[in-house]
């Protein structure tokens, strides 16, 4: 059978493809997938540890639809700010928005 | 290797590689199919997982939703229909150096966890979505945090609305 | 010993008798029997599109006083497959700048996601392609899938109006989406399972058409607007000057894509059928389970023929007609009946069925008889207010 820590490394390794998504990409939208990658990483997570270690429980799965719907209406809102942004400047590039920058 | 490692590693394969393409395809609307086959992929990990509702929800709310939404706002926000320039900082590396160091951190604590090489329970017969359903509303358990998250969702909701709608009216 | 009667569990089990006296496992028999299950299931679906079209074409054209296609073959039977060769044979051209992975992949999508969603509906008591104790999730699943679809048509095709109709056609599905939706959650809160064995099995005495006759219109509406079917068309009907998404199509992939919408509305037949008019069940099915497969046939091209009967007879509605009445009816509508369908199902658990059932035509003819109230009051109230707004001499008239 397949044993917990390669659904963990599997995880983490999402995790850390999404924080490279982050930090390294300049439009928003991009950004903000590498944050969805690193959302799934923590569900995948979440789910394995419910399955491996207390199936009988659904804490495991509670929680994970929590994060469901923590990253819906991030989505949402995230999304509604990049398209408010274009907007105004007609730039998605994270640089650019740099306004307030003293 | 036995039957459910093989198809675990085939697809946990197809997750990573999809998520390699999301973080570095030049063209952002390929970013974003590649994150579509990636999130299809997690679902197909938690079906492994026997966690049958789990799957089923991620497809209709990352996929369904959430992807959807990416689309519409990467085509909302491009000035001509091809996309060209550098997606990413001249400073790559060192984010990459970063999470490449995270990850063989992690990978190193988590291999030596104690524990964690031990194959799963069996699961109860019992329907999983009934217990799932019990456990979100029954007061005992978590009908508090379902009932928060039910106002988040709109306030994210009506705050979108207003965020996105258009000004001029 | 043949049980002709339960035909396909017999002709399953035949077939994995024989895999297995072949050398196989158990387990693989099972593997080897599920995968050629898998590949049966979607050939039989775009099967069913050929006689599909063919009576589709007639029953409009019935409705419409003319006779439909009666040139090539008896009756126009043969008029599909002249169809399908025009297709074939034409050319299949991919415009200059498109994006040529995705272009190919969008029709592919769109065909698949109507052929999944014939992995779960239960042709008889052991007929079906896989029992998900979350069907019902699944078919919401498999339906974005088509949004997916259309929204790559129509950026791939380097074409500013065809992207223009691809947001207008995702806009309208994402927003039927809701409606249908809660519709689809009335069945599951009385039957108590997600899954659609379970809703067809808690049919057997009394149809869920007839303990919620308003979900099963919301069905029947909101599914229609969903597949982009008329009066709901707008955006892709042959009439209007651009069509839509599909503009840059042509050829076979064009073939898909009208493939795809014809059998995702008998698609949504069969479950109208499975949710709503009690699936596989009906007289006879528990001595000779085969004859549940020719009555859900049967239930779902009624439902189709409805479906025809609505296209033939109203006329299209604009875009923002469409949205307002899925936004501030349709959704409504829904939302206030899941709770008032639960009250009463819940307080009258403990009595009879009839009462029960009895109970909840009620609470749904109460629910249909306010929604009109509101709506006749609101309208009259409009148009005095646009006959005093003429001016007080066209009022006194």
């Amino acid at each position: 059978m397949v044993p917990l820590s390669w659904y963990l490394i599997v995880a983490a390794a999402l995790f850390c493809l999404g924080l490279y998504g982050v930090l390294a990409r300049r439009n928003s939208v991009a950004i903000l997938m590498g944050i969805e990658l690193m959302l799934n990483a923590v569900n995948l997570n979440l789910v394995a540890f419910w399955r491996y270690l207390e199936p009988a429980r659904m804490s495991g799965q509670v929680f994970a639809v929590m994060v469901f719907a923590v990253a819906a209406a991030e989505a949402a809102v995230g999304l509604a700010l990049i398209i408010s942004l274009y907007r105004l400047r007609r730039t998605v590039v994270a640089d650019e928005a740099d306004l307030l920058r003293g | 290797m036995t039957i459910p490692q093989v198809i675990f590693v085939v697809i946990a394969a197809v997750v990573l590689v999809s998520a390699v393409r999301v973080v570095a395809s030049r063209n952002i609307v390929h970013a974003a199919l590649w994150l579509i086959l990636s999130l299809f992929g997690v679902a197909a990990l938690f079906a492994v997982l026997e966690a049958g509702f789990m799957a089923v929800v991620q497809v209709v709310i990352y996929v369904g939703a959430i992807a959807t939404l990416i689309i519409f706002a990467i085509m909302l926000t491009r000035r001509e229909m091809r996309e060209g320039g550098l997606q990413t900082h001249r400073w790559w590396p060192l984010p990459a150096l970063l999470a490449m160091a995270l990850f063989a951190g992690l990978a190193w604590l988590l291999g030596s966890l104690p524990g964690t090489g031990a194959t799963p329970p069996a699961l109860a017969g019992d329907d999983s979505v009934l217990l799932l359903g019990q456990a979100l509303l029954s007061p005992e358990h978590y009908v508090l945090p379902f009932e928060v998250a039910s106002v988040l969702l709109l306030a994210a909701l009506v705050g979108a609305i207003v965020i996105a709608g258009d000004s001029r009216k | 010993m043949v049980n002709l009667g339960d035909f396909f569990y017999t002709l399953g089990m035949w077939l994995q008798g024989l895999l297995m006296r072949a050398g196989l496992s158990e387990s693989a028999a099972r593997g080897v029997f599920s995968a050629l299950v898998a590949a049966l299931l979607p050939l039989l679906a775009l099967l069913t599109a050929v006689p599909l079209i063919w009576l589709e074409r007639k029953w409009i054209a019935r409705l419409q006083d003319r006779m439909g296609p009666n040139r090539v073959g008896p009756f126009g039977l043969f008029q599909v497959f002249a169809d399908m060769i025009k297709i074939f044979t034409k050319e299949d051209i991919t415009p200059l700048g498109a994006d040529r992975i995705v272009f190919a992949l969008a029709p592919v999508l769109a065909v698949a996601g109507v052929v999944g969603l014939w992995a779960v509906i239960p042709f008889a008591a052991n007929a079906f392609g896989v029992d998900l104790n979350v069907g019902v999730l699944y078919l919401v699943a498999v339906g974005t899938l088509s949004t997916l679809a259309i929204m790559l048509a129509g950026w791939s095709a380097n074409n500013k109006y065809a992207l223009l109709g691809a947001y207008r056609t995702v806009a309208q599905m994402i927003s039927y989406e809701v409606p249908l939706v809660l519709s689809l959650l009335v069945p599951v809160l009385l039957s108590g399972s997600l899954g659609l064995n379970g809703i067809v099995a808690a049919q057997r005495e009394v149809w869920f058409v007839f303990s919620a006759p308003l979900a099963a219109l919301l069905f029947l509406i909101s599914s229609q607007a969903e597949v982009s079917r008329a009066p709901f068309d707008l955006l892709e009907a042959e009439s209007e000057i651009v069509a839509g998404f599909n503009i840059e199509y042509s050829g076979m992939k064009f073939g898909f894509f009208f493939v795809g919408e014809f059998l995702h509305s008998f698609t949504m037949g069969l479950l109208g059928a499975t949710l709503f008019l009690g699936g596989w069940t009906g007289p006879g099915v528990d001595a000779y389970p085969a004859l549940g497969a020719v009555y859900l046939i049967l239930k779902g091209t009624f439902v189709y023929f409805i479906f025809v009967w609505a296209r033939a007879t109203f006329p299209r509605i604009r875009i923002d007609q469409m949205l307002d009445f899925n936004w501030k009816l349709l959704t409504p509508l829904g939302l206030f009946l899941i709770p008032l369908l639960a009250v009463v199902n819940r307080g009258l658990s403990e009595s009879s069925l009839w009462l029960r059932n009895a109970a909840l035509l009620g609470a749904n003819v109460f629910l249909a008889a306010l929604v009109l109230i509101i709506l006749g009051t609101r309208g009259r109230s409009a148009r005095m207010r646009a006959a005093s707004a003429a001016g007080p001499a066209a009022s006194r008239r």
